[in-house]
């Protein structure tokens, strides 16, 4: 599921801060080096590099490799080297204070992560940027955007296998109600979708589909242009399909005219740990090209190293 | 319980009439407070001696108006008229709101009011609810309150006290032990259950996860404070009521405590008086105000409440609520809230408003 390679006999910690303190010494950087242990290191091994890092060196070593390293490269290795859930707090404060419609990130942490993950998010949110995420997107994202977005990371949902098979179908019933009057932004609808549990959920749609003939996201459709419904489509994919989901933010980051370098890296480095290689097989099976090819295709050196390394590239 | 005690003959009548309100239909009867009359004990013309023995134990049944049950004197009542039969059958004879002879005419027994068993029922338990409560984890405890009040509809006050008067750990807490518990999450139960228009502070309440630094914005604190004085102005001409203005949900549902605090010291230095005085149209909101502002101010009216003649059933469970949720956190802060706002001891008032094994089990917790 995961496409993290870490080398059988993982050297030593100390011996690992001391590569990277070398990677760092002297005129250019050694990226490759730095690649080289930190693209091959779980997130325990790299909360232990960071803490030998700082005790034996005096400096953080984001810090260290923000001074020598810049760019996409140097958000690529940092996203990557932080702990999922400061990762998470990270990318949701980014997305929170600069919101826009299109905006991915706070539905993903939200909806693609485990209850536990996502709360261990907001602690990490707390003790990072002292607020709560709860506040940030409460204050900076508006309309019915906030009606959906607030409730959606505030959950803590439950996490068992328990359905209430009747409440699956009555409310799968008045999710399809609301949306044949177009009434999207409903309180049922936001009721529903943010705090029933993941379970619950997946039986509601499949209700949806025995009883109305089709998926859930069919019917919301109506509008391409529209960014709620969008928004809605992501939700009920992060629950039902992720690694399809995630496919389709690569396939699109990397199509087009140029390459969505934010999405590239926030999708490879939130799910190389994860399930990186259900995505892979996603994009082979949907593109036809392995999804390593078309990386190395759109993107160039470093980045591209390190990008390539964590889809687990030898 | 003063209400059972003055009622006189005719009133046992009343007592089997259907209910106008929620509350127990003895209730209907405010009696006021006078001396308890053995006049129909004296229709069977027994000695004083017996009118005493009577009075004590109507006492000992009956509760005299406080909380709990008077065991010792129950005890004593049980050994005394042994194999007296007949006397016990005067003592029911006399006891009226209690027994009803008339009711149970038919059968040729005084029968027993249900309403006075539920009484009953409700007294007794309040010393074993107490030390089981005690015993249980707080957030065991929260979650079962707040499936209790889910699901029999009661006032969400307990929702609003247990989301806003626990520190943040202690509320996510109470919701990981709710889903063990019941297999669903709170928020969801929330979200479902409550239908009116204290649906939406509720889940944000329920579903908060506050920042617990001490850091503070006084820019931010004036600027909220300002926005809810604006949706307080505007909310009679509003379409939808205050307790469903977004900008009030938000900002009481996401602000961490010190934070909310200052603003409503702002709120108060910008309008001359506080917040919740604004609010007495929301009562669901403004105890999210008070609970955020002040627990222990909002305890010790809490506990006041219980004690006062018409509390309901829920009024005076909360003292039990109360008094153990809190015996670890701000006992002692509720008792120095108390003192100032009711002029007594808190300990004074448990002592002289409830009875037996519940009152020194109350007095325990409260400490000295």
């Amino acid at each position: 599921m995961a496409t993290l390679t870490v080398p059988s006999s993982v050297p030593a910690v100390a011996e690992d801060c001391e590569q990277l303190h070398k990677a760092f010494e002297g005129w250019g950087t050694n990226e490759k080096l730095i690649i080289s242990i930190l693209a091959h290191r779980n997130a325990a091994q790299r909360r232990a590099i960071r803490r030998a890092y700082a005790d034996v060196y005096g400096k953080e070593l984001l810090r260290a490799l923000g001074d020598e390293i810049h760019g996409k490269f140097e958000r690529a290795v940092i996203l990557w080297t932080l702990d999922p859930a400061e990762r998470d707090a990270v990318l949701a404060n980014e997305e929170a204070k600069k919101w826009h419609p299109g905006g991915r990130a706070l539905v993903e942490i939200a909806c693609a992560r485990t209850p536990a993950q996502l709360f261990a998010a907001k602690q990490a949110y707390h003790d990072r940027f002292k607020r709560s995420l709860e506040e940030d997107v409460a204050a900076h994202v508006t309309g019915d955007f906030r009606k959906l977005l607030v409730p959606l990371v505030s959950a803590y949902r439950y996490d068992g296998p328990e359905v209430n098979t009747s409440l699956a179908h009555s409310e799968a019933k008045i999710l399809h109600e609301k949306i044949d009057k177009k009434a999207y932004s409903d309180e049922e609808i936001i009721r529903i979708l943010t705090t029933r549990s993941k379970a619950q959920l997946l039986a509601t749609f499949n209700s949806y589909k025995d009883q109305f003939g089709h998926a859930i996201n069919k019917d919301l459709k109506a509008d391409p242009k529209d960014e709620f419904l969008a928004t809605l489509r992501v939700i009920i994919r992060c629950f039902t399909c992720p690694d399809r989901y995630f496919e389709k933010v690569i396939r699109l980051a990397l199509g087009g005219v140029g390459t969505d370098e934010d999405a590239l890296t926030r999708v490879i480095t939130t799910r190389a740990e994860v399930d990186l290689k259900l995505i892979k097989e996603a994009y082979q099976k949907r593109n036809s090209v392995p999804l390593e090819r078309a990386v190395a295709k759109d993107t160039t050196r470093d980045y591209e190293d390190i990008l390539v390394a964590l889809l687990g590239a030898e | 319980m003063q209400q059972f005690l003055t009622q006189t003959g005719s009133n046992s009548s009343a007592a089997t009439s259907p209910p106008a309100s929620p509350q127990p239909r003895l209730r209907q009867q405010q009696a006021p407070r006078k001396e308890r009359d053995p006049q129909n004990k004296e229709k069977e013309a027994p000695p004083a001696a017996m009118a005493d023995e009577h009075q004590d134990l109507t006492r000992a049944f009956a509760g005299l108006g406080g909380l709990g049950v008077d065991e010792t004197a129950l005890v004593s009542a049980l050994g005394r008229w042994r194999r007296q039969p007949e006397k016990r059958a005067q003592f029911r004879r006399g006891f009226l709101g209690f027994f009803s002879a008339s009711a149970g005419a038919v059968a040729g027994i005084e029968r027993c009011e249900d309403e006075y068993l539920l009484h009953l029922k409700a007294e007794f338990a309040r010393f074993k609810d107490a030390a089981v409560l005690w015993a249980m984890h707080p957030w065991e405890r929260d979650a079962r309150w707040a499936h209790h009040v889910l699901h029999k509809a009661h006032p969400p006050q307990v929702l609003v006290e247990v989301a806003c008067t626990r520190a943040a750990d202690d509320l996510l807490g109470a919701r990981r032990a709710y889903q063990a518990l019941y297999h669903r999450s709170l928020e969801e139960d929330v979200a479902y259950r409550v239908r009116d228009a204290n649906a939406s502070l509720l889940v944000g309440l329920v579903s908060a996860y506050r920042y617990e630094g001490a850091c503070v914005s006084e820019d931010l604190a004036t600027e909220e404070a300002k926005a809810l004085a604006a949706a307080v102005r505007s909310a009679p001409a509003a379409a939808t009521k205050l307790v469903q203005n977004e900008q009030v949900v938000r900002v009481l549902a996401t602000r961490s405590k010190p934070q909310l605090r200052a603003t409503f010291r702002v709120y108060m230095e910008l309008h001359g008086k506080p917040l919740e005085e604004d609010l007495a149209a929301e009562p669901c909101l403004r105890e999210a105000v008070k609970c955020l502002d002040s627990p222990p101010k909002y305890f010790s009216e809490v506990i006041s409440r219980a004690f006062s003649d018409d509390a309901d059933r829920q009024a005076k469970a909360a003292l039990t609520r109360v008094l153990v949720s809190r015996a670890d956190t701000d006992m002692e802060d509720i008792k120095d809230a108390y003192a100032r706002q009711y002029g007594a001891k808190l300990a004074d008032a448990v002592a002289k408003n409830t009875h037996g094994h519940y009152k020194d089990a109350l007095l325990a917790i409260i400490g000295k």
